[in-house]
């Protein structure tokens, strides 16, 4: 048995030790991101079958994407998991001024990133590819029922995409007030540590939607 | 009153060999439940707690039963594997002579339609001792033509074809069910299948229809669409001539190939664009939801009339993209 | 002397609805379930007691074809989204687990109730679908039926379905984390109660394959309200495609509704035999076995959907694989009663009866897996008799053996032990009545969720009807006893069965905090004699 005078006080009361309480809680926002991989995952293999049978509209529809404007949030979004993991670090560290700075720059990035697909989503309504909604496709008509579904899945991968960065964004809020109010700290630092893996997990995801979505056939 | 039917009839080649597999899946499930019911009853008794804190003899396990137990139902279920394969690849390969009939299920009722012109509601006339392939289709959910007196069936889909084969083995009239719930009136989209002699069989056929064959009924719509403007035997075509296409090799502009299938006529007609023939532009009309069921069925069986009269590769009972 | 009743326990730990409705102790949230998913129970099983009413009589003629296919629909939704999955993890689970290994409360315990409210939120969409025009795709709800022809509450249904498999995915990361880190000194892992591996497996099941679910009823909505195209041959979609994805969870469901009442069983086996159960490892591997082999077999729904004959062959010879853990399972239980002290009491005939009727319905999916046979009967009343031969012989059976093992535990008092054993004998009977005959519907050819049939079908669905009336009444007496037990039930003593598990050491009902100190483990896991112990100091 641990022999604390006083309890810590962030220890729950049916944890025997710290220790014990944020390896719980890693070993528990692993498994929720393995759910998480499952879920994506299933996404990801419909667009891989449709995109065998059909590859010839998915590469036409994938070109109405915005190259410029889908790389730079590429690189937002890389670079918001660089200061999610600047604001662990900070964690690591008790440096509660850090967490808040880097916590905060990372949820500025990720509004640059959600303002950015805001705009895209926009051009592609303006532009007529949102199906089931006047979808046109004037330019390349043998395409059109199989470009539907290429902007089917655009819509609902990079929404739930987004969606989980809403999520993500709230969570860091959270933290948040956390360090502010001093439960993060002197030597509690897992719920950021947890909240930075969640992070991390919304941009490898991004990682793999944005060449599978607006690189198709881009090469040479 | 009491003439209760316990078990179906038998009307099919493949139908004694279901039966036979059927009956040794009984015989060896009834030894084994009894073997347990008996044992678990058995034990209940001769062991049963005759005193308050009385325990039983504490043993933990034994690695040769264990072995036993797992390699003996390993076996066993390995036979019973390659025996349904073996039915299964019966089922699933048609001979090479069959009468084709194509079916057509929609909400609730079925459509067949004989190549020699016929068309028949819920009801499905063929003659004994030849055999048989369905080339089905549906018109709008999910369906599934099943006769359980052949012991086959199969799911019909919306956008493609599937085929079952069977050998009618006795003159009579089975039952036909749909088998995939399809809404309001699926228990309703039931008919007959007429088995008949072969003399009688002549006799239906020859009170034929006044529009003629199948095939010649999709010539003239090959006519009144235009295909023959861009289908064209010459140079001047800007699409591929079509005799000799169905049952061959195509190969398409993505340098892949494909074998011309009644999936494959059905595509290139509703959905030209998916699959291209190398040498040609992508410019034929799609013309899906331009014509309904009937009049592709009638299209694709004249574009089969144009090769000589050959079957394509076996078609599994399945589709295969 | 008397058996004294606790002074203080988790029931009296604080009253008010508010000490339950924000409750973070595993016991009482697995109340709240209990009590919620009592209700849904007999939602789902009063729709079964009207199809089982119409289907006396060949037409169709006590309710609508519509009214019909929405009876057989939300009968199949409610059993298997609100009761099967949920039952014995969350309320046998939930009670457990912390207390089989020796901890105060699960890892996340906010989690839990926030699962709980999940599944309650789930519940209540599935009401208002009930309410507002229901759901009449079947619960498989095959494309394109569901996203475009059916006029039914599609949408509200699928994203109940997808709101309350979030409730089983948290539950199953409770579980497993809680396993993987919170065991007593001394527990190690071939050291744990078979319950527990058994519980674990499913919730490997529950993370991993219940997001598929979710996502493919998004999908599901998604088509319908906006016309998106993934499965709608119109659209450009494949109706087969959702099939996949579909099975692709529902398949292991199964999996996740059998394998805790084989938990269950397991530790009715050792306690009412007073033995180790027999074949300890291979039970525990048998099932992660199942779990992993679950997860490949999933085209064996698909045999005549449209699948290729080569997909086909390899999904049946894995089929044929996953029935071998099961198989193992059923043998080291019959060994385990061999030289054990079997007691009659009535856990003990659930179990009893659990394995007789799994073993049935199990050699009845060998039926099923060799396709040659499969083809004849799959979309029959032979699917409907295979799967409620496991779904209800299985796993309700292992469910209340479970219940009526537990009860003493939970709440502290012994239910009148001559209602029980004669309730358990009228689901045995009723049960059998109700099924057996569908085997011979099915293989004559009769399809599944049929409003009318042929009237040469009757007299067998007149057995099955009768069958079915038998078992309502079965199911509704542990009702009336159970809850008569909790006011005038003798008070039960901290181990009425004299069984071995750490759960047996401390009161009944448990305080709070499970443990006034974490307890050492030093013996197996089933380690007899155990005392019968009527109270605890």
């Amino acid at each position: 048995m641990h022999n604390h005078t006083t309890a810590h006080p962030a220890l729950a009361h049916h944890f025997d030790s710290l220790d014990q309480q944020q390896e719980a809680a890693s070993l528990g926002m692993w498994v929720f991101l393995l759910t998480e991989i499952l879920f994506f995952g299933g996404l990801f293999l419909v667009y891989t079958i449709y995109r065998g049978w059909y590859p010839q509209a998915f590469a036409s529809a994938s070109h109405h994407l915005d190259i410029p404007l889908g790389t730079i949030n590429t690189a937002v979004l890389i670079g918001s998991s660089l200061t999610m993991a600047m604001a662990v670090h900070a964690a690591q560290l008790n440096s509660r001024k850090g967490i808040m700075v880097f916590i905060v720059l990372t949820m500025v990035l990720g509004t640059v990133f959600l303002g950015i697909k805001g705009l895209e989503y926009s051009h592609k309504f303006h532009e007529h590819l949102i199906p089931g909604l006047h979808f046109e496709y004037a330019a390349e008509p043998q395409f059109v029922r199989h470009a539907q579904i290429f902007f089917s899945l655009y819509f609902v991968m990079t929404g739930l995409h987004a969606a989980h960065m809403i999520v993500g964004m709230g969570l860091m809020t959270w933290m948040l007030i956390w360090t502010a109010r001093g439960v993060i700290g002197n030597g509690y630092y897992s719920p950021v540590e947890i909240v930075g893996l969640y992070w991390h997990f919304v941009d490898i995801v991004w990682i793999f939607l944005f060449p599978l979505l607006y690189l198709i056939g881009r090469h040479a | 009153m009491f003439d209760i039917p316990l078990f179906p009839e038998r009307a099919s080649t493949i139908a004694g060999e279901v039966d036979a597999l059927y009956f040794f899946l009984v015989g060896l499930s009834g030894f084994f439940a009894l073997l347990i019911a008996t044992l678990i009853v058995a034990f209940a008794i001769r062991f049963r707690r005759r005193h308050a804190d009385e325990v039983g003899a504490q043993v933990h396990g034994g690695l040769l039963l264990e072995i036993g137990w797992t390699v003996i139902p390993f076996i066993i279920t390995m036979v019973i594997f390659f025996w349904g394969a073996k039915v299964y690849f019966a089922m699933a390969n048609p001979p090479d002579e069959t009468l084709n009939i194509y079916v057509v299920g929609k909400q609730w009722m079925w459509k067949v339609q004989h190549v020699t012109g016929q068309r028949e509601i819920n009801e499905l006339h063929v003659p004994v001792g030849r055999p048989v392939r369905l080339i089905m289709t549906s018109e709008d959910v999910i369906h599934d033509f099943s006769i359980p007196a052949m012991r086959i069936k199969a799911d019909v889909i919306p956008g493609r074809f599937v085929q079952i084969w069977f050998e009618p083995t006795n003159a009579g009239t089975y039952q036909i069910f749909c088998a995939e719930y399809c809404g309001t009136q699926h228990s309703a989209m039931i008919g007959r299948v007429s088995v008949m002699e072969p003399a009688a069989y002549q006799a239906w056929l020859s009170g034929g229809t006044a529009e003629g064959s199948l095939a010649s009924r999709g010539e003239k719509l090959f006519a009144d669409l235009a295909c023959n403007t861009c289908h064209r035997p010459d140079a001047r075509g800007r699409g591929p001539w079509l005799a000799g296409v169905f049952g061959h090799s195509v190969q398409l502009q993505d340098s892949s190939v494909v074998t011309a299938d009644e999936n494959y006529l059905r595509e290139s007609i509703m959905q030209p664009a998916a699959k291209v023939t190398a040498g040609f532009q992508p410019v034929m009309p799609a013309f899906q939801g331009l014509i309904t069921e009937e009049q592709l069925l009638a299209l694709i069986e004249y574009v089969k009339s144009l090769s000589p009269a050959e079957q394509p590769q076996a078609q599994p009972a399945g589709t295969q993209r | 002397m008397a058996t004294e009743f606790p002074a203080h326990h988790y029931l009296n730990d604080g009253y008010g609805i508010k000490s339950w409705l924000l409750t973070r102790d595993h016991k009482r949230i697995a109340l709240l379930y209990l009590i919620a998913v009592t209700f849904f129970f007999f939602v789902g099983g009063a729709f079964a007691v009207l199809i089982r009413l119409d289907l006396a009589t060949p037409p169709g003629d006590l309710v609508s074809d519509d009214t019909y296919n929405q009876l057989f629909t939300m009968h199949g939704v409610i059993m298997v989204f609100f009761f099967l999955i949920p039952a014995i993890p969350a309320i046998l689970g939930n009670f457990l687990v912390p207390l089989m290994i020796g901890a105060k409360d699960l890892a996340f315990p906010k989690l839990n109730l926030l699962s709980w409210y999940i599944y309650i939120i789930g519940g209540l969409m599935g009401v208002y679908v009930l309410l507002t025009g229901g759901l009449d795709t079947g619960w498989t709800m095959y494309a394109p039926f569901s996203t475009r022809f059916s006029t039914t509450r599609v949408v509200p249904a699928a994203l109940a379905i997808f709101v309350t498999g979030f409730s089983s995915i948290l539950t199953g990361l409770n579980f497993i984390v809680t396993i993987h880190k919170m065991r007593a000194p001394g527990m190690g892992w071939f050291n744990m109660p078979l319950f527990l591996w058994s519980t674990y497996a499913t919730s490997l099941i529950n993370i991993l394959g219940t997001p598929v679910i979710a996502i493919t009823a998004l999908l599901v909505a998604v088509e319908r309200l906006f016309r998106f195209g993934f499965f709608d041959p119109a659209l450009g979609g494949d109706p087969v495609l959702f099939q996949h994805l579909f099975w692709f969870y529902s398949h292991p469901a199964v999996y996740i509704m059998i394998l805790p009442a084989m938990g269950v069983i397991s530790e009715l086996v050792a306690a009412f035999c007073r033995k180790p159960v027999f074949g300890y490892s291979f039970v525990a591997f048998s099932s992660l076995g199942i779990a992993v082999l679950g997860f490949l077999v999933w085209g064996h729904h698909m045999f005549v959907a449209g699948q290729s004959v080569y997909a086909s062959l390899i999904f049946s010879m894995l089929s044929f694989l996953v029935a071998i853990p099961s198989a193992i399972k059923v043998f080291n239980w019959t060994a385990t009663m061999y030289k054990g002290s079997v007691s009659w009491q009535t856990p003990m005939l659930y179990a009893i009866g659990f394995i007789g009727l799994f073993t049935i319905g199990g050699l009845t999916g060998l039926f099923l897996a060799s396709i040659g046979v499969n083809v004849h009967v799959t979309d029959t009343y032979f699917i409907i008799a295979h799967f409620h031969y496991i779904m209800v012989g299985g796993t309700i059976m292992g469910y209340l053996g479970g219940l009526h093992y537990w009860w003493p535990k939970i709440s502290g008092r012994l239910y009148p032990e001559g209602l029980s054993k004669l309730s358990a004998a009228i689901i045995f009977i009723g049960f059998n009545l109700t099924f057996f005959p569908q085997f011979i519907l099915g293989y004559l050819g009769m399809p599944r969720r049929y409003h009318a049939y042929p009237p040469e079908f009757q007299v067998l669905n007149v057995l099955s009807s009768a069958g079915a009336s038998i078992l309502g009444v079965g199911y509704l007496l542990p009702m009336f006893y159970l809850a008569w037990s909790l006011r005038y039930g003798k008070p039960a003593g901290a181990n009425p069965w004299g069984a071995s598990g750490l759960e047996w050491t401390t009161t009944s009902p448990p305080p709070t905090e499970n443990f006034p100190v974490t307890p050492t483990v030093t013996e197996s896991p089933y380690h007899y004699p155990s005392p019968v112990v009527k109270h605890v100091a």
